[in-house]
């Protein structure tokens, strides 16, 4: 076990020095050069000269575009993050980092309460499901979780703005506050404020990933239910209510922890379509802004960020195999 | 799994009487049989949902691809049609004396181009802003998406059973090289990277159709890790089988034993994973579009046309440009996943019906 996770954990430092080369790489050729914009636009046109622009550019390490000075730059920019130092953010003067941890609470906030009412809801349904497999019941909500999962994020989004808050006026869309809400108003009432403004992101959120966790749900329950305990079980005289919230219920259960561990980048990443179209001020909107405007720095951490959130979850997912199912042994 | 065995009792039995054929008459004609092949068909078409799902597909394909031939407007047509827009503009104001009049005052404004106009028989979806019609566009747009699902998908798939199929087969240092690749390409960030391929498109100013090309090709090379895994896994498996014993025993070749022996048998999981990659290709297509990073500006695309809903004012009262185009996707995606989950039924062996 411990041979296995040393090995994978090698494995995974390979696959981040990998991203960050290919990405490093990508947004060098990249045009938009916000240095560029931001020296031309605070100099005036008689001031500025490519000498001193060039030098600035020198200063962050991004002046030589040919494939050594690329080279070089991303020897920089890994040494640094291997120190823990993501470097500052371009276009405003804060640390990456602490630009990625401030917008992440939103974010992250919202990704945890759709998870929670996820698991409220898929599990017992697809549990329901599976022991009234081909009922009325199974497909209609086979049907509808398709649905669900085949349904676009932005278009359904935009449809829940279109309904809910332009037609009905129930609830209010765009930033996380009222405008005119009063700046003497106390905590509360902001908080009451902001939960009324999240009621619809975190809808979307939910209803989009509901069906995917439902249907995996079904499936292993529909496995267990064919498993030789359960039928021990019945065959022992338990009640089917004892059999279903017993036996099939924990058993249920492993499969789901383990991919639990999957929806890491997810949960921490933020989403960008879902929070631009809300505009709400997570981190995956801006991400978005960011890398539009060609910060660097920022892009570089955001996107290692994530990658680095995906490694971690394919292997946490492979090791909870390990701890939740003592019959999985890892390693060859 | 009743019917299956007697299928396969009657199977053996016909073997038998093959041989021993002493009345002269054979059992194969009275007793019917079905290929491995017609009964995966025949639990196919079974299930109502895929069948469903086949029908729109060839729903889809049949309107976007022979729909705008019929069409009298193009791609970029311009409505030019002139439009009287009338406002009317009411006010209220007290005189001196405390009576309420009310004045109305009218404008007359004519525009040269006939931009939102309503739902009639002449557009039968409306026009957009730039006076395009819809409808025409909506076919033009599933034409892109379609094309671009299908060569995506079949390239990617070519290049993830080639390198699969060669690092589950040979396994060792060729294994470990390709799979470190595909774990890269697994876990890098698709959102971000195609905001930066956008990025990188504009300052090469590929502002024409061949920047979908390139975007296909990106979409294919980050995508086809996930189809050498698939591939390298089921053949590590199947490598161990007698099958391949014998295979070896024969003395075929590599070629010949990677794709005749070993492919084969993995089809199956490769033809679900394809129906299901291609809605997971048309959904990202649209989202690019809606991004506005996808298409160049100007075509018609399914993601495009739901992006007129981030302007408010169509959001709010022009639900006919944005949601035609929301609900073909979600038909398009839906109907591959219908598919794709009756084939994987049908598929399967242990399936009960």
């Amino acid at each position: 076990m411990f041979k296995y996770v040393v090995k994978r954990l090698l494995q995974a430092i390979f696959i981040l020095v990998g991203i960050s080369l290919i990405l490093y790489i990508l947004i060098r050729i990249m045009p938009v050069n916000i240095i560029r914009d931001k020296y031309y636009a605070t100099h005036a046109q008689s001031d500025a000269s490519e000498e001193e622009l060039q030098k600035i550019l020198d200063m962050y390490n991004l002046g030589d575009n040919s494939f050594k000075g690329i080279c070089y730059g991303w020897w920089t920019w890994i040494s640094n993050f291997i120190r823990g130092d993501l470097g500052n953010c371009l276009s405003r003067s804060e640390a990456v980092g602490d630009v990625i941890f401030r917008n992440m609470g939103l974010s992250f906030a919202i990704s945890f309460i759709s998870l929670i009412l996820q698991l409220l809801i898929a599990i017992p349904l697809g549990i329901k499901c599976a022991c009234n497999q081909y009922s009325k019941l199974d497909y209609t909500v086979t049907v509808l979780t398709m649905i669900g999962i085949s349904f676009p994020s932005f278009f359904f989004a935009n449809i829940v703005v279109k309904i809910f808050a332009v037609d009905l006026g129930w609830f209010p869309t765009g930033s996380l506050t009222s405008a005119d809400l009063p700046t003497t108003a106390n905590g509360f009432t902001v908080f009451v404020n902001m939960v009324w403004h999240l009621i619809l992101p975190i809808l979307v959120l939910t209803v989009l990933s509901i069906g995917s966790m439902m249907r995996y749900t079904r499936t292993n329950t529909l496995e267990v239910l064919n498993a030789d305990y359960i039928r021990t079980a019945r065959a022992k005289g338990l009640s089917e209510n004892k059999v279903v919230y017993k036996h099939v219920f924990r058993n249920t259960l492993i499969p789901l922890v383990t991919t639990l561990a999957g929806i890491l980048p997810g949960l921490f990443g933020g989403s960008m379509i879902i929070e631009q179209i809300f505009s709400l001020p997570g981190i995956g909107n801006t991400a978005y802004e960011l890398t539009q405007k060609g910060d660097i720095p920022f892009i570089m951490g955001y996107d290692m960020f994530i990658a680095t959130l995906t490694v971690i979850g394919i292997l946490l997912t492979d090791i909870m195999y390990a701890i939740v199912d003592p019959r999985v042994k890892l390693g060859k | 799994m009743e019917e299956e065995q007697k299928e396969n009792l009657i199977s053996a039995e016909q073997e038998e009487t093959k041989v021993n054929d002493f009345n002269g008459e054979n059992l194969s004609d009275r007793v019917k049989t079905l290929s491995p092949g017609r009964t995966v068909a025949k639990r196919f078409f079974r299930s109502k949902l895929s069948v469903i799902g086949l029908v729109i597909l060839i729903t889809l394909f049949i309107i976007s691809f022979f729909g705008p031939l019929f069409s009298p407007w193009g791609e970029q047509q311009v409505d030019r049609s002139e439009k009287v827009i009338v406002n009317v503009e009411e006010t209220r104001y007290e005189t001196a004396d405390g009576q309420i009049v009310t004045g109305y005052e009218i404008t007359v404004e004519v525009n040269d181009v006939n931009s939102y106009s309503d739902i009639n028989k002449q557009h039968w979806l409306g026009t957009d802003s730039h006076g395009y019609d819809v409808f025409t566009r909506l076919l033009y747009g599933g034409r892109v998406s379609l094309t671009i699902g299908f060569l995506v998908v079949i390239v990617e798939t070519l290049l993830g059973v080639v390198l699969g199929g060669l690092a589950g087969y040979f396994g060792g240092k060729v294994d470990n090289a390709i799979m470190r690749v595909t774990d890269i390409l697994y876990c890098i960030p698709t959102l971000p990277i195609m905001l930066i391929f956008s990025a990188v498109f504009d300052s090469f100013e590929i502002t024409s159709i061949i920047r979908l090309y390139y975007m296909m090709a990106i979409l294919t090379l980050i995508g086809w890790a996930g189809t050498a895994r698939l591939v390298r896994g089921q053949i590590l498996s199947l490598r161990e089988q007698e099958f391949m014993l014998a295979a070896k025993c024969s003395g075929l070749s590599v070629k010949r034993k990677i794709f005749k022996h070993l492919i084969p048998n993995v089809l199956p999981q490769l033809i679900v994973s394809m129906t299901l990659g291609l809605g997971s290709i048309i959904l990202t297509e649209a989202t690019l579009g809606f991004l506005g990073i996808g298409a160049p500006e100007g075509t018609a695309t399914w993601g495009a046309m739901i992006n007129t809903a981030t302007d408010k004012y169509n959001l709010s009262y022009f639900p006919n440009l944005w949601i035609p185009a929301g609900i073909c996707i979600t038909l398009a995606i839906l109907a591959f996943n219908f598919v794709g989950d009756g084939l994987r039924d049908a598929f399967d062996p242990k399936m009960k019906r």
